[in-house]
């Protein structure tokens, strides 16, 4: 008797990336700068870096094997989100704050909903969400100042970020001075380079844009939610009264960040074309909203969590057009 | 500038055999010619067991409008009529001939007949008599296509030389090596349909076959390689950026499109009266000794084929019908080419892709040349909500494979989709 012949639907070929691979290569997008923030903030970022990817690894294995599911810890997906999740932690914390947050960002925002594909909302930014709710203080006080350089970016003023100083001028001296000070050339180019204090990935806004920027042409990350994301808050930087300045908006924070590897991210982010441009605009809009009139001088990682809550309605509410179909009011 | 469509893939083209030149193969000693080789209704037998036929005998009879007739493929005995497997229906009535190697032709058939002063309604006859269906793979009745309901006017031919399929190469050397022939039969088509325009559609990988057609003075549009470009909506779209409305035909956006196989078998139907009983296939794939571009009388089995290409290198684990984007896997290399194959492919490494969870990257959405929602459609198959997945498109779906192809997640979105396509016809049938 012959061996059999596998007979299986067609196609019979696939293309080389499958999630291992395309989890592998967000992560290698990522490592740039993860190197510098080790750099710019010593061994102990990469300590809370590491804390959180094993915690993550860690929980989802035990999830998984818990609720009777597939050990998928190989996808490189948990890996991602303790990453992400560090990334979106001050270098200072204490090293308990990343493993209490990966494990709540991969049992709770997760697992809990059916794992990796079933989660509505990003992990990572559930995560930080979670900790900035039960312990602020270590979320917003744990600053380090960079190495040859300090915490807001201008000299002197050494107790705050540069959003914080943005928001809370008065609290630091004489207002004007103080932002005009934010807005000035040397200043922006040590936010865009990332000479400043912020969190453990945020600082460098070169390397992020370099790392994202690769994503899109290798056509893992859509540019859709890209260019919505950053259009629309360019444009509300420009006309509403931000007190800073464009670059400074765009080079401070986690923007850049969270543009690139949070709002895109595949699961939690709209399928249809024309519901990632309004994923994107909406998350630009919140930022800026947040920015100017929210409580929080960071507005990032909000903005992105509550455009997640949306994007079931959003995908309800938008539809591809079908090949042929006739436009409503065109013949 | 090369011109395309909306969506489609890259995938790698392993053109392995496009410099191989096409050989004729020796005639097998028995051809297994199914009655049904062409969307629509069988056809009726005309032949039982013990007659004598010849190369070109008739053997089947067109039932019905939408079918076609079937001949001989070699001459000889009918040894046996019945149940034989079929490379796209699982199992069909076949007729079983056995040779007796003399290869005599039907009478007629093979002399020059002067074939300009026919008129149109004698040239459609002549290509349903020879049983000519589309040989890019759907195998449409040709005629069917060539007699357009009153008062639709077709202004423009697309003669369909884009191959998109990676690994097959038959369409390729036939326009290079008979380009003649193929303008020839295209103009029949141009002819019949009175049509002012006619253009060769070619993909820019096969520049050579684009300058050979150049040179004989047709119209050629150069199209991007991109799969799948040779899909006739895509590439009306492409070629005229018209767009075909949903659920409609070529022919309501003026247009015909027939494939460059096509158009050579009219050509030798009106020329020799010649019916169709071979076509070029590709024999490719690591499977395969000697991969090669072969001319196979219909009837052939892939086993014979196989040998005449040195046979398997290993034991096969696959062979495919067809093109690996869109080719039926067969259970057994006992099934014989019919008119619509358009290569054999044998694997000698079997491949499987196990299936994740959907991780809503969109890459679907975004590869689908017919705009469709390919991860919406497979969850509601699945969930058995077949009213929801026609309501997304279901049935607009081409079967391309480009989803499935992109898919991080592996997930089989083409089993899916044509499973539920099933499901919705069986449903509204009742
Ligand atoms: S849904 Fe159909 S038409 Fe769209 S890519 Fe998949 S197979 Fe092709
Ligand atoms: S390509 Fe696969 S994983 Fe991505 S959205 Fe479509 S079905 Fe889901």
């Amino acid at each position: 008797m012959k061996e059999l012949l596998q007979v299986s639907a067609s196609p019979h070929i696939r293309s080389k990336r499958d999630i291992n691979k395309a989890m592998r290569l967000v992560i290698i997008a990522l490592i740039p700068t993860l190197i510098f923030s080790t750099y710019l903030f010593g061994i102990r970022a990469l300590i809370i870096v590491l804390l959180s990817i094993i915690t993550s690894v860690v929980c989802e294995a035990v999830m998984e094997r818990m609720l009777g599911r597939n050990i998928s810890i190989t996808d490189g997906s948990a890996i991602l989100t303790g990453i992400l999740l560090a990334f979106n932690l001050p270098p200072g914390v204490p090293f308990w704050i990343p493993i209490v947050g990966s494990a709540f960002a991969i049992i709770f925002a997760k697992q809990l909903f059916g794992g990796l594909g079933y989660n509505f909302i990003n992990p990572a930014l559930a995560g930080r969400a979670f900790l900035m709710a039960s312990w602020p203080w270590a979320m917003t006080k744990e600053w380090l100042a960079p190495v040859n350089g300090t915490l807001s970016g201008i000299d002197g003023i050494t107790s705050a970020t540069p959003l914080n100083l943005l928001k809370n001028a008065a609290n630091y001296g004489d207002p004007h001075f103080v932002i005009k000070h934010l807005n000035e050339f040397a200043t922006i180019k040590n936010l865009f380079i990332g000479k400043v204090g912020g969190c453990i990935g945020e600082t460098s806004a070169l390397l992020l844009l370099i790392g994202g920027i690769f994503l899109i042409i290798i056509g893992i990350t859509d540019y859709r939610i890209v260019v919505g994301y950053l259009g629309s808050f360019i444009l509300l930087a420009l006309v509403l009264p931000t007190r800073g300045s464009l670059l400074f908006h765009l080079f401070s924070g986690g923007l850049f960040l969270g543009v690139f590897f949070m709002a895109t991210d595949w699961v939690t982010s709209p399928i249809t074309k024309k519901g990632r441009w309004i994923f994107g605009i909406g998350c630009g809009v919140l930022t800026m909203v947040i920015r100017v009139w929210g409580g929080y001088p960071e507005g990032v990682s909000y903005s992105i969590l509550l455009m997640n809550v949306f994007t079931p309605l959003i995908d309800r509410l938008t539809r591809e057009r079908v090949f042929g179909e006739i436009r409503k009011g065109k013949k | 500038m090369a011109k395309g469509f909306s969506g489609g893939v890259h995938p790698h083209e392993e053109k392995y055999t496009e410099k191989i030149a096409i050989e004729a193969m020796p005639l097998p000693k028995r051809v297994y010619i199914p009655f049904s080789q062409h969307t629509g209704k069988p056809a009726l037998p005309l032949v039982k067991k013990g007659d004598e036929v010849k190369v070109g005998t008739k053997i089947g009879e067109a039932d019905g409008f939408i079918s076609s007739s079937v001949h001989s493929s070699i001459s000889g005995t009918v040894v046996d009529i019945k149940k034989y497997p079929h490379p796209v229906v699982g199992e069909s009535l076949c007729c079983i001939i056995e040779s007796n190697n003399q290869d005599e032709w039907e009478q007629g058939v093979k002399v020059k007949q002067n074939y300009e002063s026919l008129s149109r309604k004698e040239l459609i006859e002549i290509i349903k008599e020879a049983g000519i269906v589309g040989l890019g793979g759907a195998a449409f009745p040709t005629y069917v296509k060539l007699s357009p309901p009153e008062g639709k006017k077709i202004d423009t031919i697309i003669i369909n030389g884009c191959e998109c399929e990676p690994m097959l190469t038959a369409d390729h050397r036939l326009i290079l090596e008979y380009p003649i022939g193929i303008i020839e039969g295209a103009g029949l088509f141009q002819r019949v349909l009175d049509a002012p325009r006619l253009i060769f559609a070619i993909e820019n990988n096969k520049l050579d076959a684009a300058d050979v057609l150049k040179k004989e003075g047709v119209e050629v549009v150069i199209l991007k390689t991109k799969y799948p470009q040779g899909a006739e909506k895509q590439l009306i779209k492409a070629v005229l950026n018209r767009e075909v409305p949903r659920g409609g035909l070529p022919m309501d956006v003026g247009c015909v499109v027939q494939n460059v196989g096509t158009a050579y078998a009219a050509f030798q139907a009106a020329k020799y009266r010649k019916p169709l009983i071979d076509r070029v296939v590709t024999v490719t794939g690591d499977g395969i000794k000697e991969p090669k571009n072969l001319l196979v009388r219909i009837g052939t089995r892939a086993i014979d084929v196989i040998n005449h290409c040195g046979g398997y290198t290993n034991p096969p684990k696959k062979i495919i019908f067809g093109g690996p984007m869109m080719g039926i896997a067969q259970f057994t290399d006992e099934v014989p080419v019919i008119k619509g194959t358009s290569g054999i492919i044998v694997r000698a490494r079997a491949q499987t892709f196990p299936e994740g969870p959907c991780v809503r990257c969109a890459s679907c959405i975004d590869v689908c040349p017919m705009g469709l929602m390919p991860t919406e459609i497979y969850k509601f198959v699945k969930n058995r909500r077949f009213k929801t997945a026609k309501e997304f498109g279901a049935l607009d779906c081409i079967e391309c494979g480009c989803c499935a192809y992109s898919c991080p997640a592996r997930i089989p979105l083409v089993h899916y989709i044509k499973y539920g396509k099933a499901e919705i016809r069986r449903t509204e049938k009742k």
